[in-house]
């Protein structure tokens, strides 16, 4: 009831200034508009540039390094245990990159419910002929089935499908660069040279782009098995294990996990790509930093009409006092006042926010590293919207406290005797 | 039976700092039973409304006691002071302060639904009740910047009224009106201390209008310099 009859006085005032409150709600719906878009189409491009990379790369990856003996023989003297060691005689052998036991590991890890999927890959180094010239490249030897299903890799191909490496024996898909550089296309044959020696010749299936230009210019795919036959290696032998988790947040923890238990080296995608993280926070950052400030100029916008309508309404004020009414009072309706505008203006602001990121949603994108993407990238996220109401609301309440604490302070006897 | 004292003023004393220390109000004593219908009269700047505006609780800088309704106003806070204000003091100004963006009615009915003791009907009710007995019920809906001084000195009489005042406050009430309508004015004052018995307190200039009051405070530089019962007066 007390409330109510607050509110009802506010409301008079409100109307009563109808155009000033119109004003300052606008100066609130265009900078929750501006906020809202703004992040939108900035986390948008964030996913689709992350997107690029993580999509792509493993959340923990299985290898074997080859590096110098953990245990040096100067370790084993039990007079040197606590000295620092500078004798490390030992040096790398040359080691097996290969994975022991990778079907078991294989296995194990299809069954474990922190996995989404697991494939094997073989990587090594070629050099591709291209008459009298060789280009150095990668070979990576894949499971096509498993690695379209975990990496979307048929998204990036531009022709050809991952599908066609197992139908077609001895069968590779090019980068588009790569493919340029060779003068090769879909059906033709090309010519390469392993680290060993041997020379192979093998049928382009299919050219992919990643949008990435060094990566298009050195990488090719072929099956496992075909790269098992370029190493003259056996069916087992597999260098890496790459593994999807269903939580991305897990990966350092499970990678250390998995290098215990498989006795190999493991590598989370935090570590491999850091920069990217540090690239999307920039983005999103640059977005409320934008936001707020356009936000900040709309909160002085309603301090300053709060200001001039306690000005105007002096006499109200006193009145309102004389007849009763106290300080608190006073200032309820008047930071009523500025709810109302912050309300109202933050509601419409993301109503017009909306619908800026749907026509953005609608302008042509079309970019040839992106096969895939056709409108400029919008994200929906209800939490920018969640955030964009509560900033306006906090903002209004707080350019409206400092009027309203002079409304409450207002002395009515000046007021009268000025008359 | 004694009369109940409604308002008590004990030694008050006022000084104004700025620009100068002046003293505007010296050593006032006084008491209002109720009924009493009191004019208070002086020469311009004698400190008539100042003193005013401590008895109606809104000037809370002074020296010396003021008692409303058996009750010390000293060192209260500004909320119960202004509960004092609503609930049991009506202000009639000089200047007819009024509510722009209100209708008539809504104006006489604020104080009503700020007391909060009735239900919005009955205070619509009770405001409709005040406006017809000082003949402006017909101006109920008018918005309240659309009516004539006149009218809105008695508007603003009828909002001093809804919550049944122990006293109400004038200063000047009638200093701004032409002469018909401040005869006008006055009649309703006598109308309510003769009918209602209602306890008044208004400050004038207006020397016939002093003579009609049951009682009469003379002021000189602030102090009180003659209290009489105005039949002594004739
Ligand atoms: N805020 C103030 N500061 C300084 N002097 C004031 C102030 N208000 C009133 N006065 C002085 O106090 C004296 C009394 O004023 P007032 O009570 O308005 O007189 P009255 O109502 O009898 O004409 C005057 O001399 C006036 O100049
Ligand atoms: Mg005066």
């Amino acid at each position: 009831m007390k409330l109510k009859l607050i509110m009802d006085i506010s409301w008079a005032l409100l109307l009563a200034r109808w155009k000033q409150t119109l004003v300052a709600a606008a100066g609130v719906t265009f900078s929750i508009a501006m906020f809202i878009s703004l992040l939108g189409f900035m986390t948008g491009l964030n996913v689709l540039l992350d997107g690029l990379i993580l999509n792509r790369v493993p959340h923990v990856r299985l290898y074997k390094s080859i590096r110098p003996s953990q245990k040096q023989p100067v370790m084993q003297v039990p007079g040197f245990r606590k000295h620092y060691h500078f004798i490390s005689s030992v040096k790398a052998v040359n080691a097996s990159q290969q994975i022991r036991n990778s079907q078991a590991i294989l296995t194990y890890l299809r069954n474990d419910h922190l996995v989404i999927g697991a494939t094997p890959r073989i990587t090594t180094q070629v050099f591709f002929n291209d008459g009298n010239i060789d280009l150095t490249g990668i070979v990576q030897g894949i499971d096509p089935a498993l690695e379209n299903k975990l990496f979307n890799f048929d998204e990036y191909m531009i022709s050809g499908s991952a599908a066609d490496l197992s139908k077609m024996p001895n069968s590779i898909i090019l980068g588009k660069t790569l493919a340029d550089l060779l003068l090769a296309d879909v059906g033709e044959v090309i010519q390469l040279t392993t680290t060993q020696g041997q020379v192979f010749q093998l049928k382009v299936v299919g050219l992919f782009q990643s949008g990435i230009q060094e990566y298009d210019k050195t990488q090719s795919y072929a099956s496992v098995n075909v790269v098992q036959k370029l190493l003259g290696k056996t069916a087992s032998y597999v260098t890496d294990i790459q593994i999807k988790l269903t939580d991305i947040t897990q990966a350092p923890a499970v990678a250390k996990k998995f290098a215990q238990i498989f006795e190999t080296d493991a590598e989370d995608i935090q570590t491999a790509n850091a920069q990217f993280e540090t690239g999307s926070f920039i983005r999103t950052l640059i977005s409320y930093a934008v936001g707020i400030t356009v936000l900040i100029v709309a909160g002085f916008g309603i301090y300053n009409i709060l200001n001039m309508m306690i000005y105007e309404k002096m006499d109200t004020i006193a009145i309102l006092k004389a007849t009763g009414f106290s300080g608190k009072d006073v200032k309820t309706v008047f930071l009523l006042i500025a709810l109302v505008i912050g309300l109202f203006g933050g509601l419409l602001g993301l109503l017009a926010g909306f619908g800026i990121s749907v026509i953005v949603d609608q302008i042509p994108f079309v970019t040839p590293s992106l096969p895939t993407i056709t409108t400029y990238p919008v994200n929906y996220d209800p939490w920018f919207y969640g955030i964009g109401i509560v900033f306006s609301l906090a903002t209004t309440l707080l350019a409206g406290w400092l009027p309203s604490r002079k409304a409450s302070k207002v002395d009515p006897v000046v007021i009268i005797r000025g008359k | 039976m004694m009369e109940k004292i409604v308002l008590a003023a004990r030694h008050i004393s006022k000084e104004f700092a700025d620009p100068l220390r002046v003293k505007v109000l010296s050593d006032v004593c006084f008491e209002i039973k109720a009924g009493e219908f009191v004019s208070v009269t002086g020469k311009s700047g004698c400190g008539k409304s100042t003193l005013l505006y401590i008895l109606s609780t809104m000037d809370t800088v002074y020296e010396g006691e003021l008692w409303i309704d058996g009750q010390l106003m000293k060192n209260r806070k500004e909320e119960q002071l202004a509960q004092v204000r609503n609930e049991k003091i009506g202000f009639v100004f000089q200047f007819h302060y009024l509510l722009k963006e209100f209708t008539v009615l809504q104006n006489v009915m604020l104080p009503g639904l700020k007391l909060n003791k009735y239900s919005k009907q009955e205070v619509e009710h009770r405001a409709m009740e005040k406006l017809t007995m000082l003949g402006i019920g017909d101006l109920a809906l008018k918005n309240a910047n659309h009516v004539s001084g006149g009218e809105k000195q008695r508007i603003a009489i009828a909002r001093a009224l809804i919550n049944d005042p122990m006293i109400i406050m004038g200063d000047e009430p009638t200093g701004n009106l032409d002469k018909k309508n401040s005869e006008l004015v006055f009649e309703i004052f006598k109308r309510l201390a003769e009918e209602y018995n209602q306890t008044m307190l208004i400050v004038t200039h207006d020397t016939s209008f002093a003579r009609k009051t049951s009682r009469n405070i003379e002021m000189e530089d602030g102090q009180i310099i003659n209290d009489i019962a105005v039949t002594d007066l004739v």
